[in-house]
């Protein structure tokens, strides 16, 4: 730190030790760190250091703000959590007090020293040196201020499902526009597919699908189905993202919706994807009756017409010519200032667990098979029935927990298998009185209602054994057996062996993340668990936020959850997009990167080295500039230029290379008590 | 901590992933050895190679480097040109009678708390095995540049 006529000035410093409750002060000498703090880095300019309770509380913010002022700080350095956490908490403290915001730094002392070692004496002396480098590095600090960025007010929503629909319709009814964008022919998501919703069991389709069709006719929603996101460039407030229209082979402009182009289609296709493989659908088709929007597409893989050339009966039939068979897909591309990732999930292939004998025992079906079976407008009409597609079952087992809450597929809770099964029970007992049987591991029945629901189930004469089912038994193999499946499990409540024979088995199988949830993080830049969902800014304190400005997630796609929970993110997302755009503009962090002119040589070393494209290179001045408002600020540049000619603010070389020194200036071994 | 040596190593971390999982394996209460002190960059292509020759020359025993795993960097792909720095650095280093493998570069998502603290832990026991290095008492000692012969760790 240099003053007008370049003499350097000794920095007034305040040091902040937080106990943060025992969290800290449990492991961390604090008092001796604010101590030594005080007395060893008087040098650097440390002029008090304090420990307290919480310094994140406001009585400890204004400890340091009225610090600030008396002492006549200029510079504050915070040990405490991470900066990930209470950065902003405590620069707002210093502004308020007058003082640059950028010149307060954290350091962490919670995460990176008292919960990750146990030994006192060591983990003070760590805690010191990591003060000794902020202290250090903080005296480069100068004042800076923040980048504004203007955001525009068109958001894209990517995935129609109930997450999705929702956000947009939120988001658009505030009269912002949003792009809408689905890769099936119809929004709807896994709700369209389910029967009854739990707890209150009135049909998913009575209440999705007027969401849907509001979706569908808002003025405010560009609705793009049987599309995908194909690249995302920019940042928050100004992405650019190109999406492929896969070619429908249907002109939407003169498309009715009549359906005479699927009737008389004379191309039977199994469903394998709305009707999970239980029913049948024309090479043209939509994939339900309530389909937003309701244009068909052509199914290119089965279409006579494109295997053989032959066919066309579609285009013969349809009324207004609106089938085009020479569709080609095509490339739109659009600014938004906001993104929305409603991405959803995939269910659990049951037949990965070969015990269950999903896929080879007939009359085992998965969770979602068995919505289909119960829905009204599915391929049974709503009977609950055997493979045959007569066969009432007489005894029907349940089992939760089918690829979760295991180690051997996913250890993490489905979170809505207990009250599906319970639904599945109920629906069982009501359409067919057959005898049910529910095989859990332990009943999770958390939320408004739900418990209320399960007595209800209880009353209605399920049984239930805990205990996690071992194996299903072709009931044909066993001597004196029958053509009825035997459930083997333990009965860890009353400690015995049963074998329950049932004529149908419904297993609640695992949510999973997206096949494609790692690409489409990577291509938007926000990051997956390792159980791969899409991580969130904070667990508890911003859930839909995620690491990157301007792109916020919904629904499935954070983790199983159930529906209400699922639109409460869905809403959640949209408050957070339309502050940003009532805000207009947005505030960066001002870490950049720039060029002094005079020292660069112009070698040209740095110009390959950006992603953003914000290295510029001046050949009439054979010098290098960095374009502020594409720079990100990664610092790749500043770290490959030979002449030393470029700096980033907040992580220049004298601030990085001054916290070495600082860090190391505190020996490992403790000195002698 | 009685009489065996302790080493002290620097560690550089990306701010998206690894320094996340830093604080992850804090939250998570994973332990790691407390010879290891971290310093937060933006992204691991900040890195100059500078940075770890200084954490030598201030006393550092080992410098671990941390970034995204291939492919998910926050930005885009600066963590490739951190790969080509480091493996550059390490012909460097055994060129200057350094042992490279006082120099690690390792990959941990912001989810992989347990990873990042698996990898100190190891790093911090590989560290302990080569022994200490003493740069500034090796190199500078009695005031003046060392010959080559004297710091030599590895031959060349």
């Amino acid at each position: 730190m240099t003053s007008a006529n370049g003499k350097r000035q000794i920095p007034r410093i305040g040091v902040y030790v937080c106990h943060c409750g025992s969290n800290i002060a449990g492991t961390v000498d604090v008092e001796e760190v604010a101590k030594w703090a005080k007395e060893r880095l008087g040098e650097q300019g440390v002029v008090v250091a304090k420990e307290y309770k919480f310094m994140c509380s406001s009585l400890g913010q204004e400890l340091i703000a009225e610090d600030i002022r008396k002492e006549r700080l200029d510079r504050v350095v915070v040990a405490a959590c991470s900066p990930h956490l209470h950065e902003k908490t405590f620069r707002g403290a210093a502004a308020r007090a007058g003082l640059n915001p950028y010149l307060c730094e954290m350091t962490s002392i919670r995460e990176q020293v008292s919960w990750v070692h146990t030994d006192k004496i060591l983990a003070t002396e760590k805690a010191k040196a990591l003060i000794s480098g902020t202290v250090a590095r903080v005296r480069e600090h100068s004042p800076l201020e923040s980048i504004t960025v203007p955001i525009n007010e068109t958001t894209l929503v990517v995935g129609g499902g109930i997450a999705g629909i929702q956000a947009a319709l939120e988001i658009a009814n505030t009269g912002h526009p949003v792009y809408l964008v689905e890769r099936e022919p119809s929004i709807g998501g896994h709700m369209a597919q389910f029967d009854k919703t739990f707890p209150t069991l009135d049909c998913a389709a009575c209440i999705l699908t007027p969401r849907m069709s509001e979706a569908g006719s808002h003025p405010g929603i560009h609705l793009l189905t049987w599309s995908e996101v194909e690249q995302v460039e920019g940042y928050v407030g100004n992405f650019t993202v190109s999406v492929r229209k896969k070619a429908r082979y249907v002109n939407t402009e003169l498309c009715t919706g009549c359906g005479i182009c699927w009737q008389k289609c004379p191309k039977n296709v199994l469903d394998d994807k709305f009707e999970v493989g239980l029913g049948y659908r024309k090479a043209i088709y939509t994939p339900f009756e309530q389909a937003v929007p309701r244009f068909p597409v052509i199914d290119r893989e089965t279409c006579t017409y494109f295997e053989k050339g032959t066919c066309k009966a579609c285009e013969k039939f349809c009324p207004t010519g609106a089938i085009a068979l020479e569709q080609q897909d095509e490339l739109v591309s659009f600014q938004v200032g906001n993104i929305v990732l409603a991405t959803g999930y995939d269910l659990f292939d049951a037949r990965r667990v070969p015990q269950y004998g999903y896929g080879r025992l007939p009359n085992v079906f998965t969770s979602l098979e068995f919505e289909r079976m119960c829905n009204a407008a599915g391929p049974t009409n709503g009977d609950i029935v055997l493979r045959d597609g007569k066969t009432v079952p007489k005894t029907v087992g349940i089992i939760h927990c089918v690829g979760s809450r295991d180690r051997n597929y996913n250890n993490y809770c489905s979170a809505i298998c207990c009250m599906q099964s319970l639904k599945f029970a109920h629906l069982v007992k009501e359409r067919t009185g057959a005898e049910v049987y529910n095989f859990y591991i332990d009943l999770r029945t958390t939320a408004k209602d739900y418990d209320e629901f399960y007595q209800r189930v209880l009353e209605e004469g399920t049984l239930f054994v805990r205990g996690r089912v071992a194996e299903i038994i072709d009931g044909a193999q066993l001597p004196g057996g029958d053509e009825r499946m035997v459930i083997q499990v333990e009965d860890t409540l009353a400690g015995c062996q049963r074998h329950i024979p049932v004529d149908m088995v419904v297993l609640s199988a695992a949510l999973e993340p997206r096949a494609d949830a790692g690409e489409v993080a990577k291509q938007f830049g926000i990051s997956c668990s390792s159980n791969g969902w899409f991580t969130e800014r904070h667990p508890k304190l911003d859930p839909v936020a995620t690491m990157t400005e301007g792109i916020f997630i919904a629904g499935c796609a954070t983790g199983p959850r159930d529906i209400p929970n699922t639109v409460a993110q869905g809403s959640a997302t949209a408050a957070r997009v339309v502050s940003y755009i009532a805000q207009a503009e947005l505030a960066l962090e001002p870490i950049r990167a720039s060029v002094a002119e005079a020292t660069c040589s112009g070698c040209r070393i740095c110009n390959g080295l950006c992603p953003f494209n914000a290295i510029v290179f001046h050949e009439d001045r054979m010098v290098t500039e960095i374009m502020t408002a594409l720079c990100q600020g990664c610092g790749t540049c500043v770290a490959a230029c030979p002449a030393g000619a470029i700096t980033c603010t907040g992580f220049s070389n004298d601030q990085v290379i001054a916290q070495i020194e600082g860090m190391m200036a505190v020996a490992f071994q403790p000195e002698p008590v | 901590m009685s009489g065996e040596f302790e080493p002290l190593i620097i560690g550089f971390t990306c701010n998206w992933c690894s320094y996340r999982a830093a604080d992850m394996a804090g939250t998570a209460r994973f332990k790691y050895p407390p010879n290891i002190r971290l310093l937060r960059l933006m992204c691991s292509g900040r890195l100059d190679p500078t940075f770890v020759l200084k954490a030598f020359r201030e006393g550092a025993d080992g410098v671990l480097i941390t970034g995204c795993h291939p492919g998910e960097c926050h930005y885009i792909e600066q963590n490739y040109k951190a790969l080509r720095r480091v493996l550059l650095l390490k012909r460097l280093l055994g060129s200057m009678g350094l042992n490279p493998e006082r120099v690690k570069l390792v990959w941990a998502s912001a989810a992989e708390g347990g990873r990042l603290a698996r990898e100190i832990s190891s790093f911090v026991e590989h560290v302990r095995a080569l022994g200490p290095l003493g740069w500034p008492q090796r190199a500078m000692a009695n005031g003046r540049y060392a010959a080559r012969e004297e710091i030599e760790e590895v031959p060349a």
